[in-house]
């Protein structure tokens, strides 16, 4: 019997597999696929204070092995959230996640302040690296001040556990992770998707509408797993893996480059059902490596 | 419930720039309304990262399979209009809202355009054990875009315009004669964007209760990404999970 629960500060997950943000909706539009208890926590998606219609169709481009979307997080609003949707989801057999966005600090510390009152909800991420919305988001999490000061600020109100999603549009994404840990961020998650951009060469227009986008799915992974690993090594919170992530060999990869968790985006999409599949597969990699915790596999790159 | 189903392609008849798949699955399908979709995998093709959503062009429960009527667009549509007989395909299925059910007295007209007539011919089935009239009018650029029409006669009568004159009456949909003398209170449309906001015009002008099906870009298919929204006039509305059938009467156009 391997042990697949991962502990971290205040969030005890029931093996490594989360959903990412913006990938899984709210969980319940996975729940006909997945058995959402099978799972360590799903995070949902993006939550503003207010409500955001997000950006204009085309949002998405299909690209080599991957995908760039520029949604512009819509949602409807924090409020929205409690009232209409948590009811629904607050007792689901898993970690349920909020991932919070804003384009000022106020907004942050605001909506954040009011999950903080949800007794079901027993982490946020917090979301400073979305590169579709004009104003905040990414612009908080590529400077080591920027993500100080919104990390600091919500760390006041917020009182579960706190990740801190970190963007991947960087020069040194350690320098980066190290300013949350400081700032009072419990872990950090990573990577966002990468900033990006279509064409259509008969058109000779921009294929999404707000002409850039964020990268993700599978071309990706290299990227990601290089950037787990340089901030595993750097920081001391634990480290939470995504990019790219489509099989419990990916996931394996990204718990031996340092990450104590991983969360699988847009795999979703091809293969509703691949998180819970995941979850499986990394058992059956440890019983095939006479691995008897998970947890020894967490930063066991061997170089 | 929505299902993940390893079909196998038992029947195939290809056309000029598309393919009929009969798709047989192993087990039960589940219950499929007209105008629903599919979302398919399209394995072997490294331009295809994500699933195709493709129409549902007919449904049979007692043998377990389903119609798909897939036009060759780009790379992942060619790739799925090349399996041979014999061939897995993976496919996450049944997808969005199907179209609403006219009423006894309806007199209902089924418009397609170009592959957009693939939902047609099941809903069409459907529609036709109902009410007493059901017609179509189907539309496309050429003769060849024409694909299956015994089917669609089998359901009710067969009106045509192509562009080019080929076949039926020249021009398109909106310019077809029965405009000036058919009883239509129910439109069903499917096809190319400007046709459907022509139809949606017309039904508007003659005060004709109107539903069109979109096929704006998907990545999910269940409302998880937020990719294929319509601006509509209660916001960004997911094609995948709102959809894709909309009166007209919510849309912006």
């Amino acid at each position: 019997m391997v042990k697949t629960e991962i502990k971290l500060k205040g969030l005890t997950l029931k093996n490594p597999v989360m959903t990412a943000s913006g990938t899984f909706g709210y969980g319940e539009e996975y729940a006909d696929f997945v058995d959402l208890s099978e799972l360590g926590g799903i995070i949902v998606k993006g939550t503003t204070l207010h409500h955001r219609e997000g950006n204009p169709y085309p949002r998405m481009a299909e690209t080599p092995m991957g995908m760039l979307n520029c949604v512009g997080l819509q949602n409807k609003g924090v409020d929205y959230f409690i009232e209409t949707i948590y009811p629904r989801i607050k007792d689901f057999k898993t970690n349920v996640i909020v991932n919070v966005s804003g384009s000022n600090i106020d907004d942050y510390v605001t909506a954040a302040a009011k999950i903080d009152a949800l007794d079901n909800i027993p982490a946020i991420e917090l979301n400073v690296s979305c590169p579709n919305v004009k104003q905040g988001g990414m612009a908080f999490g590529v400077t080591c001040s920027g993500i100080e000061q919104v990390t600091k600020a919500v760390r006041e109100v917020y009182h579960k556990h706190l990740m801190v999603k970190l963007s991947p549009n960087v020069t040194n994404i350690a320098e980066i992770a190290l300013a949350a840990e400081a700032a009072g961020a419990d872990s950090v998650s990573l990577i966002n998707t990468l900033l990006g951009m279509a064409i259509d060469a008969e058109t000779r227009k921009p294929i999404l509408s707000m002409v850039t986008g964020g990268l993700s799915g599978a071309c990706v992974k290299p990227v990601a797993l290089r950037m787990v690993w340089q901030v595993a090594k750097a920081v001391k919170i634990p480290v939470i893996g995504l990019g790219g992530i489509s099989s419990a060999t990916d996931a394996i990869e990204f718990l031996l480059a340092g990450a104590s968790a991983i969360q699988i985006g847009t795999a979703n999409f091809i293969d509703p059902a691949i998180s819970a599949k995941v979850a499986k597969g990394i058992v059956e990699y440890c019983e095939k490596h006479g691995v008897v915790d998970v947890n020894e596999l967490v930063g066991g790159l061997i170089i | 419930m929505k299902q993940i189903i390893d079909f196998t392609i038992i029947e195939k008849l290809s056309f000029q720039r598309a393919a009929l798949l009969k798709l047989k699955s192993a087990t039960q399908l589940p219950e499929i309304a007209g105008g629903q979709f599919v979302n398919v995998r399209v394995d072997g093709c490294d331009k295809a990262y994500l699933r195709r959503p493709i129409s549902i062009h007919e449904v049979d429960y007692q043998n377990n399979t389903i119609d798909l009527l897939i036009q060759e667009k780009h790379e992942g549509t060619k790739t799925l209009c090349a399996l041979p007989v014999g061939a897995k395909v993976n496919v996450v299925l049944p997808l969005g809202n199907g179209f609403t059910m006219p009423e006894k007295d309806d007199n209902v007209l089924l418009i397609g355009g170009g592959i957009g007539i693939a939902p047609l011919y099941y809903f069409g089935k459907d529609v036709m054990r109902r009410v007493h009239t059901i017609s179509y009018l189907l539309g496309g650029r050429t003769q060849s875009d024409l694909m299956l029409l015994d089917r669609f006669k089998s359901v009710g009568e067969v009106f045509i315009t192509t562009n080019d004159g080929s076949m039926g009456e020249k021009g398109f949909v909106t310019d077809h004669s029965l405009w000036n003398t058919m009883k239509i209170n129910k439109i069903y449309a499917c096809g190319p964007m400007p046709m459907m906001k022509a139809v949606a015009k017309m039904a508007r002008e003659k005060g004709i209760w109107c539903e069109v099906s979109l096929e704006n870009q998907m990545a999910c298919g269940i409302g998880a990404c937020l990719c294929c929204v319509e601006n509509t006039k209660e916001g960004n509305l997911c094609v995948c999970k709102e959809g894709p059938v909309f009166n007209i009467e919510r849309l912006l156009w």
